[in-house]
C-alpha cells in the first residue's frame, strides 16, 4: 500500500514562476481581467487547509462516461478513455479527491449559449463528466477525443484539442483547473492560452502522452494525464497553534 | 553537481474559460439530465445553527465591465469557527453547515448570491482571524483562480486583530474586503479584478 497524501499541514507556496502569470497580452481577455496590485502573500491557515469532501454516494452510474451519460445513446466520435492519478508534490497519491471535465464535441462544439460556432451540437453529447480518485489516487473518463475549434483572440487562432479538469484536493487552497493537451497536436505550440504558460517544461506537464497500453483494443485508444496538487509541510518543526 | 529534490511542480493552471458551467453548473446553464443537482448548490440546510445571512455582489474586470461568465466557489466555517472538513480537528462542526458553495454570475445581470450562516472566528498562530468566507474566483481571462476573502464591516474589533488583514500593507485596501451591511442579514460585497478599487488577492 503506498503512503498517500497527508490531509494537514501547512500547503506548499504556489510558485508562481511556474504557473501563467495573470497579465498576458497574448491572451487578448486576461489584459482587463489580471489584478495590477501584488497578491498578498503568507503561508496557509486552517481557511486553505480544510476544503470540502465528496462521497462516491454522489456519483451516478454514468458520470465518468460522456459517451453515455447526456442521453443514453451514444455520442459521435473517436472513443478514448482519459486516466491518470492525482498526485501531490511529494509524490503520493491524493485519494478520494473530485475531479471535474467538460469538453467540446467531437467537432469543436460546446454545449453553451455563449458557443455559436458553425460546427453542429451532437444530440447526444453533454460535455461533462466527473469522478473521485480512488485510494491510489487514480481515476478514468471514457469520452470522445475533443475538436479544435477557432475563437476570437487573434485573426485565426484555434484551441488545440482539450479537455478542461477541475480538481479538489483535501484542502481549499489546492483548488485548481487546468486543462489537458494531446500528444502530437500541432495547435498547441501556437495556441495563446497555452502560451500563457511560462516554460516549456511546465505546458509538456499538461500533453498527456498515448497510452496503448490502457486502451482497449477494438475499442477506444487511451491518453494518460497524471494531475499534481499543491503538497503539505510535514516537518517536526513546524509550528503548531495548541490544540491543533 | 548535488542530489536531486524528489519534489513534484504542481500541474500548471489554465484558464476555466467562457465555458466552465458546463462542467461546473450544467443545470444553472440549462443542460439539465446529466446530475441531478448542480454541485454546491447551497452552503447550508435548513437548521443550520447562527445567523443566516444573505451575500450579493457582482465582479467588475479593469474597464468597469459588469462580468457575466465568472463564476466563484466559497469556502467557510460553522458560527463557532470549525470547518466541515474531514481534516478538521478541532472538533465536530454542524451538520447543516456544508461549507462550500459554488455559484456563478447571473447571465443577464452579472450578480451573483450567496445564502448562508456568518461563520465564526478561526485560529491562527499569530491570533484569531476575524470572521470571514474565503473565495475562489474563475473566468475566461483568467489564468490562475484568484482568492480572496469576504469580511464584514460590522466585525471591526477582530477585523482590527486579524493577523491576515493586518498583512496587507496599503491599510486603505482593506476596505475592498469588508463585506457592507445593506439591511438586515443582507450585505453587499463587490470584486473588482483591476484598476481603482481593485479588491485584494492573496496567494495563501
Amino acid at each position: 500500500m503506498t503512503e498517500t497524501s497527508p490531509t494537514t499541514g501547512p500547503l506548499f507556496p504556489r510558485d508562481r514562476f511556474w504557473h501563467p502569470p495573470a497579465y498576458t497580452p497574448g491572451y487578448k481577455t486576461s489584459m482587463t481581467r489580471a489584478p495590477s496590485r501584488p497578491l498578498v502573500a503568507t503561508s496557509s491557515t486552517l481557511s486553505e487547509e480544510t476544503g470540502p469532501a465528496f462521497g462516491r454516494d454522489m456519483l451516478g452510474e454514468r458520470d465518468n462516461n460522456l459517451i453515455l451519460n447526456f442521453t443514453g445513446q451514444p455520442a459521435i466520435g473517436e472513443r478514448i478513455i482519459v486516466h491518470g492519478r492525482v498526485l501531490d508534490q511529494s509524490g503520493r497519491p491524493v485519494p478520494n479527491v473530485l475531479i471535474e471535465i467538460w469538453q467540446a464535441n467531437a467537432g469543436g462544439r460546446y454545449r453553451h449559449q455563449k458557443d455559436g460556432y458553425l460546427a453542429p451540437l451532437d444530440p447526444n453529447f453533454g460535455g461533462c463528466g466527473r469522478t473521485i480518485s480512488d485510494d491510489q489516487g487514480r481515476y478514468e473518463f471514457l469520452t470522445v477525443r475533443p475538436g479544435a475549434y477557432p475563437w476570437p483572440n487573434g485573426t485565426n487562432d484555434w484551441r488545440p484539442m482539450h479537455i478542461h479538469f477541475s480538481v479538489f484536493g483535501s484542502g481549499f487552497g489546492q483548488r485548481l483547473i487546468t486543462q489537458m493537451y494531446f500528444e502530437g497536436d500541432p495547435l498547441i505550440p501556437r495556441c495563446p492560452i497555452v502560451r500563457t504558460i511560462p516554460s516549456q517544461e511546465a505546458i509538456d506537464s499538461l500533453v498527456a502522452p498515448l497510452d496503448m497500453n490502457g486502451g482497449i483494443p477494438m475499442d477506444a485508444l487511451a491518453y494518460k494525464f497524471d494531475i499534481v496538487l499543491r503538497g503539505r509541510r510535514q516537518t517536526m518543526f513546524e509550528n503548531r497553534l495548541e490544540g491543533l | 553537481m548535488v542530489q536531486k529534490l524528489d519534489n513534484l511542480m504542481e500541474s500548471p493552471s489554465q484558464t476555466a474559460g467562457p465555458y466552465v458551467h458546463i462542467g461546473c453548473t450544467p443545470n444553472f446553464l440549462g443542460n439539465a439530465g446529466i446530475y441531478p443537482v448542480d454541485l454546491g448548490a447551497s452552503a447550508i440546510r435548513e437548521g443550520a445553527k447562527g445567523e443566516i445571512i444573505t451575500i450579493t455582489g457582482h465582479v467588475r474586470d479593469g474597464s468597469g465591465m459588469i462580468m457575466r461568465d465568472a463564476m466563484i466557489e466559497s469556502w467557510q466555517p460553522d458560527a463557532e469557527g470549525l470547518f466541515p472538513s474531514a481534516n478538521e480537528t478541532r472538533g465536530k462542526a454542524d451538520p447543516n453547515v456544508l461549507g462550500w458553495c459554488r455559484f456563478a454570475a447571473d447571465f443577464d445581470s452579472g450578480d451573483w448570491t450567496l445564502r448562508t450562516v456568518k461563520p465564526g472566528p478561526v485560529p491562527h498562530i499569530q491570533g484569531m482571524m476575524a470572521p470571514h468566507i474565503s473565495l475562489w474566483i474563475v473566468a475566461r481571462g483568467i489564468n490562475i483562480g484568484l482568492q480572496t476573502r469576504i469580511y464584514f464591516e460590522d466585525e471591526a474589533e477582530a477585523n482590527a486583530r486579524c493577523p491576515i488583514l493586518n498583512r496587507i500593507e496599503h491599510r486603505a485596501r482593506v476596505n475592498t474586503l469588508l463585506a457592507k451591511k445593506t439591511g438586515d442579514g443582507t450585505y453587499r460585497f463587490d470584486i473588482v479584478l483591476q484598476g481603482e478599487d481593485e479588491t485584494v488577492f492573496f496567494d495563501l
